[in-house]
């Protein structure tokens, strides 16, 4: 018995080890490629969406995935973290403002989320929904109108400095990814997942569903306050109208397509849609159409999303190409 | 000694008294029986104890480690934490979660590592989250389920979800363990192991059970104590063989006699 923890914990380090590897051999190939030019600013803008894609798309699954609470605004705190970022960097431009500007902006949405998810969370499915909706509204409008002397209004702010690159967009992706899947691994997690599961259940086993709740909310605001700030500081300029009801849905459709429950199934969307909507560039009159008739088609097929609530890992993909081999009788 | 005083507990829905005047007393150690007709209120007593509805009215006081509560009106996982656990009439598993997770889940309290520990998994991470797992693949065993922990819950047989959610609310480490009709469904075979299970478990756990039950046969054998709710009032109380004679008792189930009409 003794021996075989001792064995399981080393295999434990060793997976660790191997993903580590892994994830440092895909910064190092990207940043050889950038530097060799291969990869050119149109591509990397195209990594940047990705990216922030997926930390959006991750930390909605967390709220909307795995706790089961159906979020509607979650472009709302993804513009707190964009404009709080701004606001700071453009009177500090300096790293330190930026990393300073993109904490303070997660700890803002954060804020925001307990402020709004205390009354909200009560509320069930399409209720819960709609008040996220507004509260997201809310929040556009405070940045158009109410606050029109920080903020520029409607026209928004202009010439942010940037200061993403690839080494901060890997860490805070990469950051993200781990950080969620850590905490679902956790006993708050399955506390998270009980609760989507059954919520009378889960409170009668000992578990404060609304605590949970605003926890899962509170932390899928924090990092959408972050990906919020990436977007700023790499696209220079940042508009209310850019985080409206049309991008919550967007970051929903990566979560239902990538399966929910599934933070690999997330980043494979992210990916995946990014890739086709690049692709469908070369028909601009078709590609809202095109991009609509794929999203119906796949839903069709796989209603469950591309990964249904599984996870995609090293040893996972280890065992399909073990059953390729078989298959082709071990010649490939 | 008590463990659970219920003193003129009521509940009503809009104008339906759902229960009405419900007084019991279970003793550390007891397996006490609550038996009644279709709608007699049963279940309802069962989501006052547990706090899924506040009562209209009435108390219920819970004695644990020397100390007098009163715990109506609480909210469900504040009661669970109190040591009063339950299974549900309508199996209510967290059905897409292996059997293994279900009962992690109901271990939750065991686990009090904050929430940056659970970020950066640190050490406390590994120690508890180790602990927890050893806790839930013993009880498992103990209750011989342990060959079943990574199936999902939901391709369990009905039977075993039935024993898994006992074992759920075993794992919440309960004082008092709320039964609501766990032989409901199952065939002779079945309800035998199961109360061989029932036994079993209020012995090697030091539990107190209440049970509702609709076999007959089941609740006549393992109950020591029996109370008899027909239209949310307790109409009879007594041992198996007072209940299976008393008068008001056969009226309730079998209707009055026709005799003086």
């Amino acid at each position: 018995m003794k021996e075989f923890v001792k064995t399981s914990s080393k295999n434990r380090w060793l997976s660790l080890a191997r993903k580590w590897a892994v994830l440092l051999m895909i910064y190092v190939i990207v940043q050889v490629l950038i530097s060799a030019n291969i990869i050119n600013d149109y591509i990397f803008s195209t990594f940047v969406t990705v990216c922030i894609n997926i930390i959006l798309a991750v930390s909605l699954n967390l709220i909307t995935g795995f706790t089961g609470q159906f979020s509607l605004g979650h472009a709302g705190f993804m513009s707190i973290g964009a404009y709080t970022c701004a606001l700071i960097t453009l009177r500090y431009s300096s790293q330190v403002g930026f990393i300073g500007g993109l904490l303070l902006g997660a700890v803002l949405a954060a804020l925001v989320g307990i402020f709004v998810g205390l009354p909200t969370l009560r509320l069930k499915g399409d209720y819960l929904a709609i008040a996220t909706l507004g509260m997201a509204e809310i929040i556009k409008i405070l940045f158009r109108n109410v606050l029109e002397d920080l903020t520029n209004g409607a026209a928004g702010l202009s010439g942010i400095p940037q200061f993403v690159n690839w080494t901060w967009l890997f860490i805070f992706t990469v950051g993200t990814v781990v950080l969620v899947s850590n905490f679902i691994n956790s006993s708050h997690g399955r506390a998270c997942i009980s609760v989507r599961e059954d919520e009378i259940a889960a409170e009668a086993m000992g578990i404060n569903s609304t605590k949970y709740k605003v926890m899962a909310f509170v932390t899928g605001a924090f990092f959408a306050g972050i990906a919020g700030a990436i977007y700023s500081s790499y696209f220079y300029y940042i508009a209310p109208d850019l985080f409206g009801f049309m991008k919550s849905i967007d970051i929903l459709v990566i979560v239902v397509l990538g399966g929910m429950g599934s933070i690999s199934g997330s980043v494979i969307s992210a990916i995946v849609l990014a890739l086709i909507s690049t692709y469908l560039q070369s028909f601009p009159e078709l590609r809202m159409v095109i991009y609509g008739v794929l999203l119906i088609l796949i839903m069709l097929f796989r209603p469950q999303g591309i990964m249904g609530s599984r996870e995609l890992s090293l040893s996972v993909m280890k065992k399909w190409i073990q059953g390729i081999r078989r298959r082709n009788g071990g010649i490939a | 000694m008590p463990i659970l005083t219920v003193n003129k507990l009521s509940k009503s829905f809009g104008g339906l008294m759902a229960v009405s005047n419900v007084s019991m007393e279970l003793e550390q150690g007891e397996l006490v029986g609550l038996i009644g007709p279709n709608g007699a209120g049963k279940t309802t007593v069962f989501n006052l104890l547990t706090g899924i509805y506040p009562p209209t009215s009435g108390y219920i006081t819970l004695y644990r480690n020397n100390k007098k509560e009163e715990i109506q009106g609480l909210k469900p996982y504040t009661i669970c934490k109190k040591g009063i656990a339950r299974t549900f009439q309508n199996i209510r598993l967290f059905k897409d979660l292996t059997v293994l997770d279900n009962v992690r889940i109901a271990m939750n309290k065991n686990a009090s590592y904050g929430l940056i520990s659970s970020f950066f998994h640190t050490k406390s991470y590994g120690i508890q989250e180790k602990e927890v797992l050893e806790k839930s693949i013993e009880l498992l065993r103990i209750l011989k389920l342990d060959h079943k922990k990574d199936e999902l819950a939901k391709n369990l047989p009905y039977g075993e979800q039935r024993q898994l959610e006992i074992i759920r609310a075993l794992a919440t480490n309960p004082c008092i363990l709320l039964l609501d009709e766990p032989a409901a469904g199952m065939n002779p075979a079945e309800t035998a192991q199961l109360t061989e299970m029932i036994e079993w478990i209020r012995k090697n756990f030091n539990l107190t059970i209440l049970l509702i039950e609709h076999d007959m046969s089941l609740v006549m054998k393992i109950c020591e104590r029996i109370y008899v709710l027909d239209y949310g009032m307790v109409i009879a109380e007594g041992t198996p063989s007072e209940i299976k004679s008393n008068k008001r008792v056969i009226e309730a189930y079998l209707g009055e006699e026709m005799g003086n009409a």
